[in-house]
């Protein structure tokens, strides 16, 4: 691997954990109710949502009333986004006169989009008028996110409280997380993002006349604006289907390590949080280095394999120096488009900067395994924290049995009910991807969708159920999507995987929080320190990889395998 | 129960019965209470429909090792249970043949006439007369005389012990038999549910439920099993779409290999022997639940007389008054406590013995009248004849003898006895008629090796609070000397659960032991109460463990057996889910290496043939389970350590080396089944 790579990954790395520690503060206060530097500014515009919205902010919810909260507002966003798409050409806003979206693909991406996982299975500029992108997606782009971040901060208080009934409000963090949090951040970014070159015009496509005389049509939009949430809310719909390889939304390196860093900024702050709302920064930043570890991992093998190259091109005389460019933006190059498929999917953000069906097997096999291991490695906003949550008890779960105590997480013992509810939220993901794609490599209709054969096929549509359940919602392609097939297991696997996990994780958090604080003594089992860093990530990885190895060896395993043996498909 | 004949481990009988029971364990509705069992005997039943009907493809002779290698593993799993009840059950039968029907002499009416009933006859609240060479033919208490009492049936020790009426003494068991003299037993138990019967009922593992923490574990057991059932079970149309295609034998065998047979096979044999444990110290527990919470405990009240020092204090200095020497006031202390049975008197005579080399002299050559301590007069001492009185008491009254034969306590006595009594100990005056001859230092002696133990228990993360009817002074005094991180001083019984309700507020576990009824409310208060076998009926009612011998510092054992307990149960399982990793380079590569020749890369064993690989993994998967039996009933070695440490041994250990240990053993056995010619 170039030292290059060495120093992008470095730097970008560095930057975040520079981030953590004031993103993770600034939470904590947006969290806790603290006044913040914006209070003047949105205090009042904070009181005018309750009042309209007949909101108590005072009322705090148990974790049934929290949960009940969530699915009623996903369900009523999954309608209202429905019928925008549905009724988009009466609607105004629409220059370029696109018709209606069709029903199983509205339906599909309504659920996508309030999911957080912004899988597309249109292209955007084709499909979707002005007013869809930015009231129904770009809207749901905030909400969702803010929705995960919600679960998050309520599972932070589950586990900080003691012998509570409540763990928040649901419409207060929701509230908070869109004005504190979502809209200043996206704000300032989608500034700095225009005057770098994205996009933001409500004109229609401008229809030019290229030096050699040909017209051509160059869709605009604004861009910058989705562009910021998209990132910042680990959402990762693209304003156009070609997403952040498009030039008008992500045109340099610059705005390629921004967009990377708007990606893991409140996750891996979230961990801060954890730390400081719990008073144990120690375990946060333990949580912390877990994630690190299995980042650095992940695009280390990933950025190592893509610069490698394939030797089958490099055999018919491509530079080897140049690494796997296939799929690739020149302006990015092997290790920042590496770097960036493994930000993208160790959050459950899905944009992308390349084609991860180009990538080496073994390249592409980083993403696939990423989100497998549940997205937890920073993870999308929100997500990523309650999503390592389930990891972090069940980890606490196996090992604490080993010091000779019940198990305990931050002095609270850890007992059938937390393990019923840690284990259905790993087998929803585990279930919907494993079922799902063996459905589709089956049926006719799953492999008449599939572009190649052979295990590069397989890895498609896998990859394909992967992203689904894992609310990522970037795609391999290669698989053509819009069909009936598709759409609708896909929307299933979708809204399993958010709300199936997240009421579970919920009602963990709600357990955690009627619990007794035991007292902390030297048989205490420590959540801290590296031994608990490393004993996390294992746990994470073996889940992980004894789930899914049987499946990725006929993937990518056997691909990578066939490819040094000089076979492709 | 360590002083009856001692039930060896492999006893040659014991595992006969066992191999008989695991047989008869196979039937489902046994079965069904292991998920992960329950997986491996539906896959074993499958594989064997598909070895006996049609689609049988490949090799027959692989098919029928794989078939048999299945239901071994499930014998295994269902012998590892057996020879673990097998134990308690041999002990049962031993408490049954004392459980004789014998004939009771039940009181009738007021006037004391007598009928003969049968023991199971007898109800709560009959009264009954037992003499010397009876058995005792219930659970009671003694409400009428005082008999020495041969408890060995329950207990094991052959000493008899005294049981009297009122008190904390007055509690008899069943079962036990009178040596001497006669007793009225007024009985508290209904037949049926007497301390040997739910004791019979306890060894055998009949009244065996769930642990909260066994529970939560076969949760994660169970969980795993269904993401391996996902995995298998999506592994045939991915292998269609591949081109290859998975026989359901093999299919089974892999889950088999995957799901955590090894823990799921040795947990509830884990659970009995953990009880077994317990009671091979002689401790009843109530539940495993009991055992458990012991294992949780950071707090442990002990009672300081008995249990951190010995119960009687000793003579351990000679404070003389001024103007006397040593050796006169040894020689006065001595003549003193010369006819004094008291454990203090004997002490002074002990003590005047090894300093100035003073013999024991009988009271008859020196012509003198023992005078006994009593309430009134709080002194002890020798009446000579010729009118000379020497004694020992409290300095009060010694003041009061001394005047009266018209002398006075010196001021320097005086403040010896000040200075005695703040360091915790206690002042006796010696008098030789109206003249003072000094002090005695009588002191509380803290029990050998209690030090070491309380570090112990430290470093393990648990605190020891004294609890003492002493004064602050002299408590503080002891709490230093024996090393306990706290204490409490004049404690009434009351402020014992007020302690207990008080630590439990502030996140705390609590262990105590008790033997009064006095006791029984803190008893039941606590996590874990253990009450003493001598102790009343209320006291063992009210705890969660009686312990046989009624050694107070055994909750420390308790205490260590809980804790082993569950790090066997984590220890097992994390090598149960490292081994899978060696296992899918085993079986994986097997799988589709007729479809990837390049898949032969994984095979990072280079194991001969697929079907060798296969039915390595499966045969290291079985034997494994037996393997580790004698573990699962030992238990993993336990050392007081910080939560920290032993995390990262245990993890080494059954991590790491749950990882790597199946590399070597597959490995192994694939050489030997092809040397065998086997597959």
């Amino acid at each position: 691997m170039p030292a290059s790579a060495f120093l992008e990954i470095g730097v970008y790395f560095l930057l975040i954990l520079a981030l953590t520690r004031p993103v993770g503060v600034y939470l904590r206060r947006v969290f806790a109710g603290e006044r913040t530097l914006l209070d003047p500014v949105l205090g009042p515009l904070e009181r005018l949502v309750y009042r309209v919205a007949g909101v108590d902010p005072r009322k705090e919810q148990g974790w049934k009333g929290y949960a009940t909260a969530i699915l009623v507002f996903s369900v009523a966003g999954v309608l209202g986004v429905y019928a925008v798409e549905r009724l988009q050409a009466l609607l105004p806003l629409d220059p370029d006169r696109l018709p209606a979206v069709p029903p199983v693909l509205a339906w599909s991406t309504a659920v996508s989009f309030v999911t957080n996982t912004n899988w597309q299975a249109y292209s955007g500029e084709a499909t979707m008028s002005y007013l869809t992108q930015m009231a129904a997606l770009a809207l749901h782009n905030f909400l969702s996110a803010a929705t995960g971040i919600a679960v998050a901060v309520a599972v932070i208080r589950g586990i900080a409280r003691a012998e509570a009934k409540t763990i928040g409000s649901f419409w207060v963090d929701l509230t908070r997380a869109t004005l504190y949090v979502l809209l200043p951040i996206s704000f300032v970014s989608a500034v700095v993002l225009m005057s770098q070159g994205v996009v933001q015009s409500f004109a229609p496509a401008a229809k030019v006349t290229t030096l050699s005389g040909a017209a051509q049509t160059i869709p605009l939009g604004p861009v910058a604006s989705q562009e910021a949430i998209k990132e910042l809310g680990t959402n990762g719909g693209g304003f156009f289907n070609a997403n952040s390889s498009h030039p008008y939304e992500n045109p340099s390196p610059a705005t390629n390590l921004l967009e990377m860093l708007l990606i893991f900024a409140v996750p891996a702050g979230l961990t801060h949080t954890l730390g400081s709302m719990t008073g144990k920064p120690r375990h946060g930043w333990a949580v912390f280095w877990a994630m690190s570890l299995l980042f650095l991992a992940g695009a280390g093998v990933c950025a190592r394999a893509e610069t490698r190259g394939n030797p089958i091109h490099q055999a018919l005389g491509v530079d080897a120096a140049a690494g796997n460019m296939e799929g690739k933006e020149v302006r990015f190059g092997p290790v920042d488009t590496a770097l960036f498929a493994t930000v993208t999917t160790d959050a459950s953000c899905g944009a992308v900067n390349g084609m991860h069906d180009s990538f080496t097997p073994l390249g592409g096999l980083v993403p696939l395994v990423n989100i497998q291991l549940g997205e937890v490695v920073f993870g999308g906003v929100g997500a990523g924290l309650y999503g390592i949550f389930v990891f972090v008890v069940l980890a606490v779960f196996i090992a604490g049995l080993m010091v000779g105590r019940t198990p305990e997480y931050l002095g609270k013992k850890v007992e059938g009910g937390e393990v019923k509810l840690a284990m259905l939220s790993v087998l929803v993901p585990t279930f919907c991807i494993l079922v799902g794609s063996a459905a589709a490599v089956v049926s006719k209709a799953g492999l008449s969708s599939l572009a190649n054969a052979g295990p590069h096929g397989l890895s498609e549509a896998l990859y394909a159920f992967t992203s689904a359940a894992g609310n990522n919602g970037s795609a391999f392609a290669g698989l053509n999507a819009n069909t009936g097939f598709y759409d609708v297991l896909l929307a299933l696997a979708m809204f399993a995987g958010r709300f199936l996990v997240i009421v579970p994780i919920l009602g963990m958090a709600g357990s955690l929080a009627a619990k007794k604080r035991l007292a902390e003594s030297a048989g205490t089992f420590p959540v801290d320190g590296p031994l608990f860093t490393f004993l996390l990530a294992g746990v994470i990885v073996v889940v992980g990889a004894l789930t899914f190895f049987p499946v990725l060896s006929l993937g990518p395993a056997v691909e990578q395998l066939l490819m040094a043996a000089g076979r492709t498909f | 129960m360590s002083k009856h004949a001692e039930i060896r481990l492999l006893d040659r009988a014991l595992l006969a019965r066992a191999a008989a029971d695991s047989v008869r364990k196979l039937h489902p509705r046994h079965m069904v209470h292991n998920p992960v069992l329950f997986v491996v005997e539906a896959g074993a039943v499958l594989a064997t429909l598909a070895l006996l009907g049609v689609g049988t493809r490949g090799s027959l002779s692989f098919q029928l090792q794989v078939v048999l290698w299945l239901w071994a593993t499930v014998l295994f799993a269902n012998f590892a249970e057996a020879v673990a009840e097998g134990r308690g059950k041999a002990q049962a039968d031993a408490l049954r043949r004392t459980k004789t029907d014998t004939v009771a002499r039940r009181l009738v009416g007021a006037a004391g006439d007598e009928e003969q009933v049968g023991s199971t006859e007898l109800r709560r609240g009959d009264r009954v007369v037992v003499e010397a060479g009876q058995a005792i033919p219930g659970d009671g208490t003694v409400v009428e005389g005082i008999a020495s009492v041969d408890e060995s049936a329950i207990t094991g020790e052959s000493a008899p012990v005294i049981r009297e009426a009122g008190g904390d003494r007055s509690a008899v068991t069943g079962g036990t038999k009178v040596l001497s003299d006669r007793i009225v037993v007024e009985i508290t138990s209904e037949p049926g549910s007497t301390f040997l019967d739910r004791m019979i009922r306890l060894v055998e593992g009949a009244e065996r439920q769930k642990t909260p923490n066994e529970i939560a574990l076969d949760i994660l057991l169970a969980g795993l099993t269904i993401v391996f059932l996902l995995a298998t079970v999506t592994l045939r149309p991915f292998a269609l779409y591949s081109g290859g295609d998975v026989s359901p034998t093999v299919l089974v065998a892999l889950l088999v290999c995957l799901i955590p047979t090894t823990i799921g096979g040795l947990l509830s044999a884990i659970g009995i022997a953990g009880m077994d444990r317990v009671l091979r110290h002689n401790v009843l527990a109530m539940s495993g639940r009991a055992v458990e919470a012991a294992g949780d405990v950071n707090v442990l009240l002990l009672d300081k007389t008995g249990t951190i020092t010995l119960g009687n204090r000793q003579a351990s200095q000679l404070v003389p008054a001024p103007g006397v020497a040593e050796r006169d006031l040894a020689e006065l202390a001595q003549l003193a406590s010369l006819a004094d049975e008291t454990p203090e008197g004997r002490s002074i005579v002990v003590l005047a013995k090894e300093r100035f080399g003073l013999r024991g002299r009988e009271l008859r050559e020196l012509k003198a009248r023992f005078v006994p301590f009593t309430a009134r007069t709080r002194m002890s001492g020798l009446d000579f004849e010729g009118g000379r009185k020497v004694r020992k008491g409290a300095a009060d009254a010694v003041d009061g003898f001394v005047k009266a034969a018209g002398g006075h306590l010196p001021e320097e006595v005086r403040r010896d006895v000040a200075r005695i009594a703040g360091e915790g100990g206690t002042p006796l005056v010696v008098a030789d008629g109206g003249r003072v001859a000094g002090t005695i230092y009588l002191k509380d002696v803290v029990k050998g090796g209690m030090r070491e133990r309380f570090d112990r228990l430290r470093a393990m993360g648990i605190r020891t609070v004294m609890i003492t009817g002493d004064n602050p002074l002299t408590a503080a005094s002891i709490a230093r000397e024996a090393g306990v991180d706290d204490f409490l001083a004049e404690a009434k019984p009351e402020d014992k659960l007020a302690l207990i309700r008080k630590e439990q507020a502030g996140g705390n576990l609590v262990a105590m032991t008790g033997d009064g009824t006095n006791d029984a409310p803190a008893l039941a208060q606590a996590d874990v109460g253990m009450a003493m076998n001598t102790g009343t009926q209320a006291a063992k009612e009210a705890g969660n463990m009686v312990d046989l011998d009624s050694n107070p510092t055994k909750l420390i054992e308790v205490v260590e057996i809980g804790k082993q307990l569950l790090m066997t149960r984590g220890a097992l399982t994390t090598f149960s889910i490292s081994n899978d990793v060696a296992k899918y380079f085993a079986i994986i590569p097997a799988l589709f290496v007729a479809t990837y020749p390049q898949l032969e890369a994984l095979n990072v064993m280079k194991l001969a043939t697929p079907e060798s690989a296969i039915l390595s993994a499966v045969v290291f998967n079985a034997l494994v389970i037996v393997a580790l039996i004698p573990l699962a009933l030992r238990g993993v070695s336990y050392r007081p350590l910080g939560a920290g440490r032993i995390l990262r041994r245990n993890l080494l250990i059954y991590g790491v080396g749950g990882l790597v240990a199946p590399f070597v053993g597959i490995k192994l056995i694939d050489l030997l089944l092809v040397a065998l010619r086997l597959a």
